[in-house]
């Protein structure tokens, strides 16, 4: 009630706060006016009554200021007053108001929005409870890189380890769901039973594997992604039990993930079947003892890292008895425990470090250009505050005011910031590559606009209170403004060093961002082997019981390649198992016939094409000696195979490798005769070396592949071709899918889609940076012309020519950016290693892009310089003189 | 000023306020010289201390005010005692007597 009191009669001074004061005024003459009339009955006349009354009550506009004083609303009025006149001096300077609000504007958005949409795509955390437990383990070769596990060899490190609560393998599954509608290839994986549960997730509807469904021949089951079950599945929430056609095998739905759940081992996986391995390892030969299965762990609770490791070198290093080892998954090499989190970001932790840093040095850069413009206003400002607290403001009233100020800039900067982070997100939204982009939209990150918000107003708070402390500490009288003489030489230091460091920062920028283009640039400088142009690629697979016939699966293919060839627009199509840049990776072991070791992969491990006839002509890879294979390379004739020019270089140094004969995969096969060799090209990215490639027959591998890509060279428009060559296809079996259409060139692109954003990342930081740079300088120079005026005035009248002025002012701008660049150069070779990553075929310290960044901020710095020098070399010397 | 005045004491300014207002209602002057005189001149009371006074017992609910006709035909702002106030009066005249008491007490006694 009382609350409600304070309240409702604050407000009715606050909204009508005239009335208030007459009726006040008139409380207090009329007091007067009583006492003098008392004053009077005690005898004395009433103009003396009158003044010793007034005396006696003192001022009366004191007194209404007293009751003024003492209500609450009184300090809302000040701040109504303060804010006023704050806005009312940012309308006064437009220029500092909108720079300042700009450079917060810019800092800020810029930073949150590039934070918001790196965090999500570079940053985030596994999205599985007590993730941190969470590793893979891989075997390794003998030249130490890391290779999938065998089955064999994960019963073992499961039945021997201590210090894991579970582990599962998984390896990738590609089957194609038939039924009403048509065909389509889905991504999933087969997994071991614990799969889910190592990870910590359950299905939100039907139930988990259980080991009795990861038995051969146990009945076939799946669990579906909740995308599918929505795409695909019509939301059936009776859906357990329900049967679904998946490569024309039937198999029962057990259970649907959660909406929630992120597969990060295989994010585009949307149904997982059990992999149904053979604990009892039968054969040496069987898939069991193959490196083909990924193994994920979870670490018990208590154990470290360290131990968990230890514990399996141990494994890996004692044999027991019970648990056989082939030769080729012995374990000899020991294993490998990255953390899940390592193992996923391993490729993008220097961009996330590169974004962070980025980041620090564009809001050190606003900083520096908020502290420099509220230095320099505070300067301007200087004389109003010694006036100011001349007439009696107090130390405290004058912080306020300040204050006052600082926050509203802080705010209409922070707002300013919003916007620009809001379309800054936008933006690049719109650039994220879609294999990067996260399950949750991506939106403006709050606590990172908070901290940028915070860092901007603390600085500008610290450097805008400075005018207060400095107008209340020092002698009035020193300090009244008259002559234009003095200039505070050790104020305009701090602002240059100011600038000097800021043109340091913009540099390091400058130059991450110019390395990471020019790595692009040469990145697309590489050729790929072949050649991209109007070329079509699309996979086409066959799916049905029909196919298990691979007589049947052959003829499919070479009816559909017959079918494309005569599409209208067409000029040459093939086939190929596996295409360049297309994220396939079919490797096997070779062995010369000439090898000393008897192993599988004596010779190491080749990419295999199985090939049709014209694969070569149709993607342009040179032919350098031998032939082609061709169509007559047929079942029960002479196995061929065409292999690259510098595998052949390296293995037959200074000799014919044509008729040379080697084993690819299984050695207990007829030999591959070597018919050709072809120029080198590259299979998984254009930045990884060179791997080498075995090109076979189709017809004379000994077993029929299930999907082949096509390739097709067209002479209109590639994309125009596209539907009739599907038409084609589907003409000769209308069941099969036909997936990942696309245009060669833009797999070439795509392998750089990582890269092509980071670079994105930085040239937005970048230009950002160099933007606010020309401000910083220009307020500098700006503040400095003004300064010194009058000595300019004084300059010209005995004689200084403009162009003298003109170049006396950009010298001392330029004498700033130089101390800028070189100190910014120094830190930026002593940092670039860490870009090292990112960078491809150019040097961390490439000249080129130093010397461009040098060239560009001094450019820039002349031209944030020329406005001031001009507007110096104008000065009118009579003017300033009579000023003075 | 012809002759030196007290200061209020600092605190029970409110409270001489309320048991002058006890008596009857009154407008501001009144309740300033009631205070001279029952002080016997000892406390003056100055419009701009006793306005914030009487504006913040009147935001406490202690008394209330309302603008009245004088016998001389104006304008009066007058003040009464509401029921809270009378209760504030008493509690603080009686912890009053309660220190006043003692510190009497202890002034005799002597060193």
């Amino acid at each position: 009630m009382l609350i409600l009191r304070h309240l409702t009669r604050g407000i009715r001074t606050l909204v009508r706060g005239g009335a208030a004061d007459r009726e006040l005024d008139e409380e207090i003459e009329q007091f007067i006016d009583e006492a003098s009339s008392d004053l009077e009955a005690q005898g004395m006349s009433p103009a003396e009554a009158r003044r010793v009354a007034r005396a006696r009550a003192g001022s009366p506009l004191a007194a209404r200021e007293e009751v003024r004083a003492a209500g609450w609303e009184h300090a809302i009025e000040t701040l109504v007053a303060d804010v006023r006149y704050g806005l009312r001096g940012l309308r006064r300077r437009p220029g500092f108001a909108a720079v300042t609000i700009g450079t917060l504007g810019l800092g800020i958005g810029a930073s949150t929005a590039m934070v918001s949409v790196a965090n999500p795509i570079l940053f985030d955390r596994l999205p599985y409870p007590a993730a941190d437990r969470l590793h893979m383990i891989w075997d390794r070769t003998r030249d130490g890189s890391t290779i999938e596990m065998a089955f064999g060899s994960f019963l073992e490190l499961e039945a021997r380890s201590r210090s894991f609560s579970g582990m599962a393998v998984m390896r990738s599954w590609q089957p194609t769901l038939t039924g009403a509608t048509e065909p389509e290839r889905l991504d999933g994986q087969g997994v071991s039973d614990g799969y889910f549960r190592v990870l910590g997730i359950a299905p939100a509807i039907g139930r988990d594997f259980e080991p009795a469904d990861d038995r051969p021949n146990a009945p076939a089951v799946v669990i579906v992604s909740h995308r599918l079950w929505q795409r695909r599945l019509d939301s059936d929430t009776a859906i357990v039990g329900r049967q679904i056609v998946l490569d024309g095998n039937s198999y029962t739905v057990i259970g649907v993930m959660p909406p929630r759940f992120e597969n990060v081992l295989m994010p585009a996986a949307e149904v997982w079947r059990a992999a149904q391995y053979d604990r009892t390892l039968p054969a040496l030969q069987g898939r069991e003892w193959g490196h083909n299965l990924r193994l994920v762990a979870r670490r018990a609770d208590g154990v470290n890292a360290a131990a968990a490791a230890a514990e399996l070198d141990q494994i890996a290093r004692d044999r027991m008895t019970g648990f056989s080892r082939p030769p080729w998954a012995a374990m000899q090499n020991g294993l490998l425990l990255p953390s899940l989190h390592d193992e996923i970001t391993s490729n993008i932790r220097s961009a996330m470090l590169a974004v962070l840093v980025a980041v620090t040095l564009l809001l050190a850069i606003a900083c520096v250009n908020v502290a420099n413009l509220i230095l320099g206003r505070g300067a301007e400002r200087r004389a109003e505050f010694v006036m100011r607290s001349a007439l009696g403001a107090g130390r405290l009233r004058l912080f306020r005011q300040l204050l006052t100020e600082a926050v509203l800039i802080a705010l209409l900067g922070g707002m300013a910031g919003l916007a620009v982070a809001g379309a800054g997100v936008r933006l690049l939204v719109s650039f994220v590559p879609e294999a990067l982009m996260p399950a949750t939209p991506i939106a403006i990150d709050g606590p990172v606009f908070a901290f940028a918000l915070a860092v901007t107003m603390v600085i500008g708070l610290a450097v805008g209170l400075a005018p207060a402390v400095h107008a209340s500490r020092t002698d009035l009288k020193a300090n009244t403004p008259h002559g234009s003489w003095q200039t505070s030489s050790s104020h305009h230091r701090t602002r240059r060093s100011l600038v000097t460091a800021e043109v340091a920062f913009a540099l390091v920028l400058l130059v991450g961002a110019t390395l990471l283009s020019r790595s692009l640039q040469q990145l697309f400088a590489i050729s790929p082997g072949f050649n991209g142009d109007n070329l079509l690629t699309m996979q086409v697979q066959v799916a049905g019981r029909r196919f298990t016939d691979p007589q049947v699966t052959q003829q499919f293919f070479q009816r559909a390649l017959d079918a494309v060839r005569a599409v209208p627009g067409v000029s040459e199509a093939a086939l190929s198992s596996q295409l360049p840049l297309s994220g396939d990776s079919d490797i096997y072991g070779v062995r010369f016939e000439s090898s000393e070791t008897p192993e599988t992969s004596a010779d190491g491990g080749a990419y295999r094409y199985a090939i049709s006839e014209g694969f070569f002509d149709v993607m342009g890879i040179p032919l350098l000696a031998g032939r082609a294979i061709t169509a007559h390379d047929r079942a029960g004739s002479t196995p061929v195979v065409v292999i690259n020019e510098s595998f052949a270089k390296r293995r037959f140094p200074g000799r014919d490798p044509i008729g040379q004969r080697l084993h690819l995969g299984p050695v207990d096969r007829e030999w591959f005769t070597i018919a050709g060799v072809v120029g080198d090209i590259k299979q998984e990215s254009l930045s990884a070396g060179r791997f080498d490639a075995a090109y076979i027959s189709p017809s004379q591998w000994h077993f029929a592949d299930p999907a082949f890509w096509l390739v097709v060279k067209t002479r209109a428009t590639a994309a125009a071709v596209a539907p009739s060559i599907r038409q084609a296809i589907w003409s000769v079996d209308k069941d099969q899918p036909i997936v990942r259409v696309a245009m060669m060139s833009d797999l070439i692109t795509a392998t750089a889609g990582q890269r092509r954003f980071a670079l994105l990342l930085f040239q937005l930081f970048g230009i950002t940076a160099l933007l606010l740079t020309a401000i910083g300088i220009y307020g500098v120079v700006s503040g400095g012309v003004n300064e010194r005026i009058r000595e300019i005035g004084v300059r010209t009248a005995l004689g200084a020519s403009r162009r003298s002025i003109l170049s006396m002012v950009l010298k001392q701008g330029v004498a700033l950016a130089a101390i800028g660049i070189a100190l910014g150069a120094i830190v930026a070779a002593a940092s670039s290693r860490g870009l090292s990553a990112l960078l491809f075929g150019i040097s961390p310290l490439d000249p080129v892009s130093y010397a461009g960044v040098a060239m560009l901020l001094m450019g820039v710095t002349i031209a944030a310089c020329w406005w001031p020098a001009r507007r110096a070399a104008r000065v009118d010397p009579s003017l300033t003189l009579r000023a003075e | 000023m012809e002759k030196p005045n007290t200061d209020v004491i600092q605190g029970t300014l409110d409270m001489l306020i309320l048991k002058t207002l006890s008596l009857e209602p009154m407008h501001g002057f009144g309740i300033s010289r009631r205070v001279e005189q029952l002080s016997q001149g000892v406390f003056k009371v100055n419009p701009g201390s006793l306005l914030v006074a009487l504006q913040r017992l009147e935001r406490g609910g202690l008394v209330d005010a309302e603008w009245r006709q004088t016998p001389n035909a104006r304008r009066a702002r007058v003040y009464t005692l509401t029921r809270t106030g009378r209760k504030q009066l008493d509690v603080e005249a009686s912890d009053w007597t309660r220190r006043a008491s003692a510190i009497a007490r202890l002034l005799k006694t002597g060193a």
